[in-house]
């Protein structure tokens, strides 16, 4: 051991070279006992054996080019997605206009990025958000302003998904919120209604709600007026995920402490007055994690619009995957929207989680 | 009273859309387009290509009609439909005509209040078997575990079939037609079975096609043919004629190349088909020269056939039943005059 004398003859002793940097952390956590040593060893090997080939796999014997003869090499073959990512991500809108599409999503994303920070909540930035909705929608659906027009029916990939999950969550979220202070209420019918619609949604699952939609619901309609199939899945998608938010919330307004609701009875404040300082703010905070819970699983439900023939980012790498040409590469398809769905997931939890670490009050 | 107004007005546009619906082809006209029902992922059938252009043997037949009823082969929308949603989406009028590889029956035809046309491909159920299995036949098939896409006719019957010969099967399930193949390469089940078709389609994917054999059995009759509403009579004729105009100028031996010098033609019966000598738009209530620009635009019904499911695509079928009633075929089109 090595002793130096330094700082007014105190000795300072330096810790073995063995037990500090790098050699000491894998000494300290990796084989600090057999026991250990064994179960790193087993992992190791284990990932060795399966991360490398599908390292091998994924990114060295792999294709990437469009048209790229995948049948002849063993790897993956991104060449589906190379040839391919206009219809995945866009599904049937018109190709040579791809830019509207593109501008819209980039001017989603980035009022999204910019509205994570709560510092920038004010009034400018929720007209900049109803500004920018407008134009997203002028840029999607065209007719004026000398862009052609596209039929809503066009719209794919990934604008209908960001589509229904964008419009879904944000209608019902605060549809949700209703539905919870409804199940409340001390008035017999609203509550009743409430009670009723919230159970009979959750009672059955998304899929038959979306058949009903698209399949029953069109029935009743009088010959010859027909309701876009798009809008009536989105309805159904709201209908559902508000029913589940509700029941999220009720969980919040019944842990509120009565006293804050006698605090402001006492400040004479009216049941909205109560509602929407007092106990909102802090019911809707408590919820926070399990309503991202419920949105996520939300957007992730949005997916099920295949089994009714809408072409949403599922649907259109299906479709492209039966092409003889493509048929047999649904991993890398998959993997390919699977990394989508994982940015837009990650992306919300993780700001909930910074919602929730910036709201916290430490009550 | 604002909401009565309301109310006044959507009952009214209600009560006159239902009026627009008398005919088809009057609505049709007036909005400027065909709505279409098509499979949307069914290759040489229906699909969208990575453009984005509708292409296969049912998007032609429809482009067909389109025009018959405008001269263009692209006033058409398409709406891919999946099998459970199709029927629907013709009955609720949300489509205008469905071609989507619907085989005609009985109870289609009457309880569900449909109308089939002229037939554009006589399909048949087989059985698709790697070589290395020593079958010859289908009838030697028992105890055979069976890949089987669910829900449609298919599984009923190869059930059957498997039933009437006194032979036991192990049916393995899979939803979607590219998993359905991947499982059946990968040795998953003995046999794969679906409508020929799709079969030839499947085994040009596999990764020795060689390997692989179509036994000779069909055992179903699927007849694919376009879908109207029921009772719309002058509808039905247009799609009906539409479809019979691409058969009968193949007959006659019409192209798309050589349409315009068959207008020279002396033959009575071409005379008649172009409407060189007029009648037959006049009587079914379009274009006299409906089935020159069918042709012209489209091509006849081998031209269809061989662009999209022929020899020389990925699917490479053999006309079979599906040739002309003069090569041994079923197609057969009743005189135009």
């Amino acid at each position: 051991m090595e002793l130096t004398k330094k700082n007014k003859g105190k000795v300072i002793v330096k810790p073995p070279i063995s037990s500090i940097g790098i050699p000491g952390w894998i000494r300290e956590n990796l084989f600090s006992s057999p026991f250990n040593t064994v179960l790193t060893i087993i992992i190791v090997s284990i990932l060795w054996f399966s991360i490398l080939p599908f390292l091998n796999w994924a990114l060295i014997d792999s294709s990437w080019l469009p048209d790229a003869n995948c049948r002849e090499s063993d790897g993956a073959c991104w060449s589906i997605i190379s040839s391919n990512y206009k219809i995945i991500l866009f599904g049937f809108y018109p190709q040579d206009i791809l830019w509207r599409p593109i501008t819209a999503i980039f001017l989603l994303v980035s009022l999204l990025f910019i509205s994570r920070n709560r510092n920038y909540w004010n009034a400018f930035l929720g007209y900049s958000w109803i500004i920018s909705l407008v134009i997203m929608g002028i840029l999607l659906k065209g007719g004026i302003l000398g862009l052609e027009a596209v039929d809503i029916e066009r719209w794919g990939g990934i604008i209908l998904t960001l589509l229904l999950s964008v419009f879904g969550l944000t209608a019902a979220y605060p549809l949700g919120v209703i539905l919870a202070l409804g199940r409340q209420s001390k008035m017999p019918v609203i509550k009743t209604f409430c009670v009723f619609y919230i159970e009979l949604i959750r009672g059955v699952p998304l899929i038959s709600l979306l058949f009903m939609s698209s399949v029953v619901f069109p029935l009743f309609l009088p010959e010859g007026v027909s309701i876009n199939a798009i809008l009536r899945a989105q309805i159904a998608i709201i209908m559902f995920t508000a029913a589940y938010v509700a029941e999220v919330v009720r969980g919040g307004l019944q842990g509120m402490n009565k006293g804050q609701f006698e605090a402001a009875d006492s400040l004479g404040l009216n049941y909205f007055q109560t509602m929407r300082l007092i106990i909102l703010p802090q019911a809707l905070k408590i919820v926070i994690p399990p309503s991202v819970s419920v949105l996520i699983s939300a957007f992730k439900d949005t997916s099920l619009v295949v089994i009714i023939g809408l072409y949403d980012l599922l649907k259109t790498t299906q479709t492209t995957l039966s092409e003889p040409k493509w048929m047999g590469f649904s991993a890398e398809a998959y993997i390919f929207i699977a990394i989508i769905y994982f940015v837009c997931c990650f992306f919300m939890s993780n700001y909930s989680r910074k919602l929730e670490k910036e709201l916290d009050t430490g009550l | 009273m604002r909401l009565l107004k309301v109310l006044a007005v959507c009952l009214t546009v209600l009560a006159m859309s239902t009026f627009a619906m008398a005919g088809t082809l009057e609505d049709v006209r007036a909005k400027g387009w065909i709505q279409a029902g098509v499979n949307g992922s069914l290759f040489g059938f229906g699909k969208a290509d990575e453009k984005g252009v509708w292409k296969g043997l049912d998007v032609d037949s429809a482009r067909a009609v389109s025009v018959a009823v405008f001269g263009s082969p692209d006033k058409l929308k398409f709406t891919p439909l999946t099998a459970k949603t199709r029927f629907t989406a013709l009955q609720s009028g949300e489509i205008d005509v469905l071609f989507r590889n619907c085989t005609q029956t009985l109870s289609r035809d009457t309880a569900l209040g449909l109308d089939f046309c002229q037939v554009n491909y006589y399909d048949g159920q087989g059985f698709l078997i790697p070589k290395k299995l020593g079958v010859k036949s289908a009838k030697e098939l028992d105890g055979a575990t069976v890949c089987v896409l669910p829900g449609t006719t298919t599984e009923m019957n190869v059930a059957d079939y498997f039933r009437a010969n006194g032979m036991k099967m192990n049916p393995v399930v899979i939803e979607d037609t590219a998993e359905l193949a991947k499982a059946f390469f990968a040795g998953r089940c003995d046999c794969l079975t679906s409508d020929a078709s799709q079969l030839a389609g499947t085994r040009a994917v596999a990764p020795n096609p060689g390997d692989y054999m179509i036994l000779p059995e069909i055992i179903s009759k699927e007849p694919l043919a376009p879908a109207v509403r029921h009772g719309d009579n002058q509808w039905k004729d247009i799609v009906n004629y539409s479809v019979l105009a691409l058969i009968n100028a193949e007959e006659l031996g019409i192209t798309s190349k050589n349409v315009d010098e068959m207008l020279k033609s002396n033959d009575p019966k071409i005379k008649r088909f172009l409407g060189v000598t007029k009648g037959i738009g006049k009587a079914i209530g379009l274009d006299e020269n409906f089935a020159y620009n069918i042709i012209k635009m489209v091509g006849n019904y081998g031209e269809i056939f061989e662009r999209n499911v022929g020899i020389n695509t990925q699917l490479g079928i053999e006309r079979g039943l599906n040739a002309l009633w003069t090569d041994g075929g079923l197609m057969y089109s009743p005189p135009f005059k």
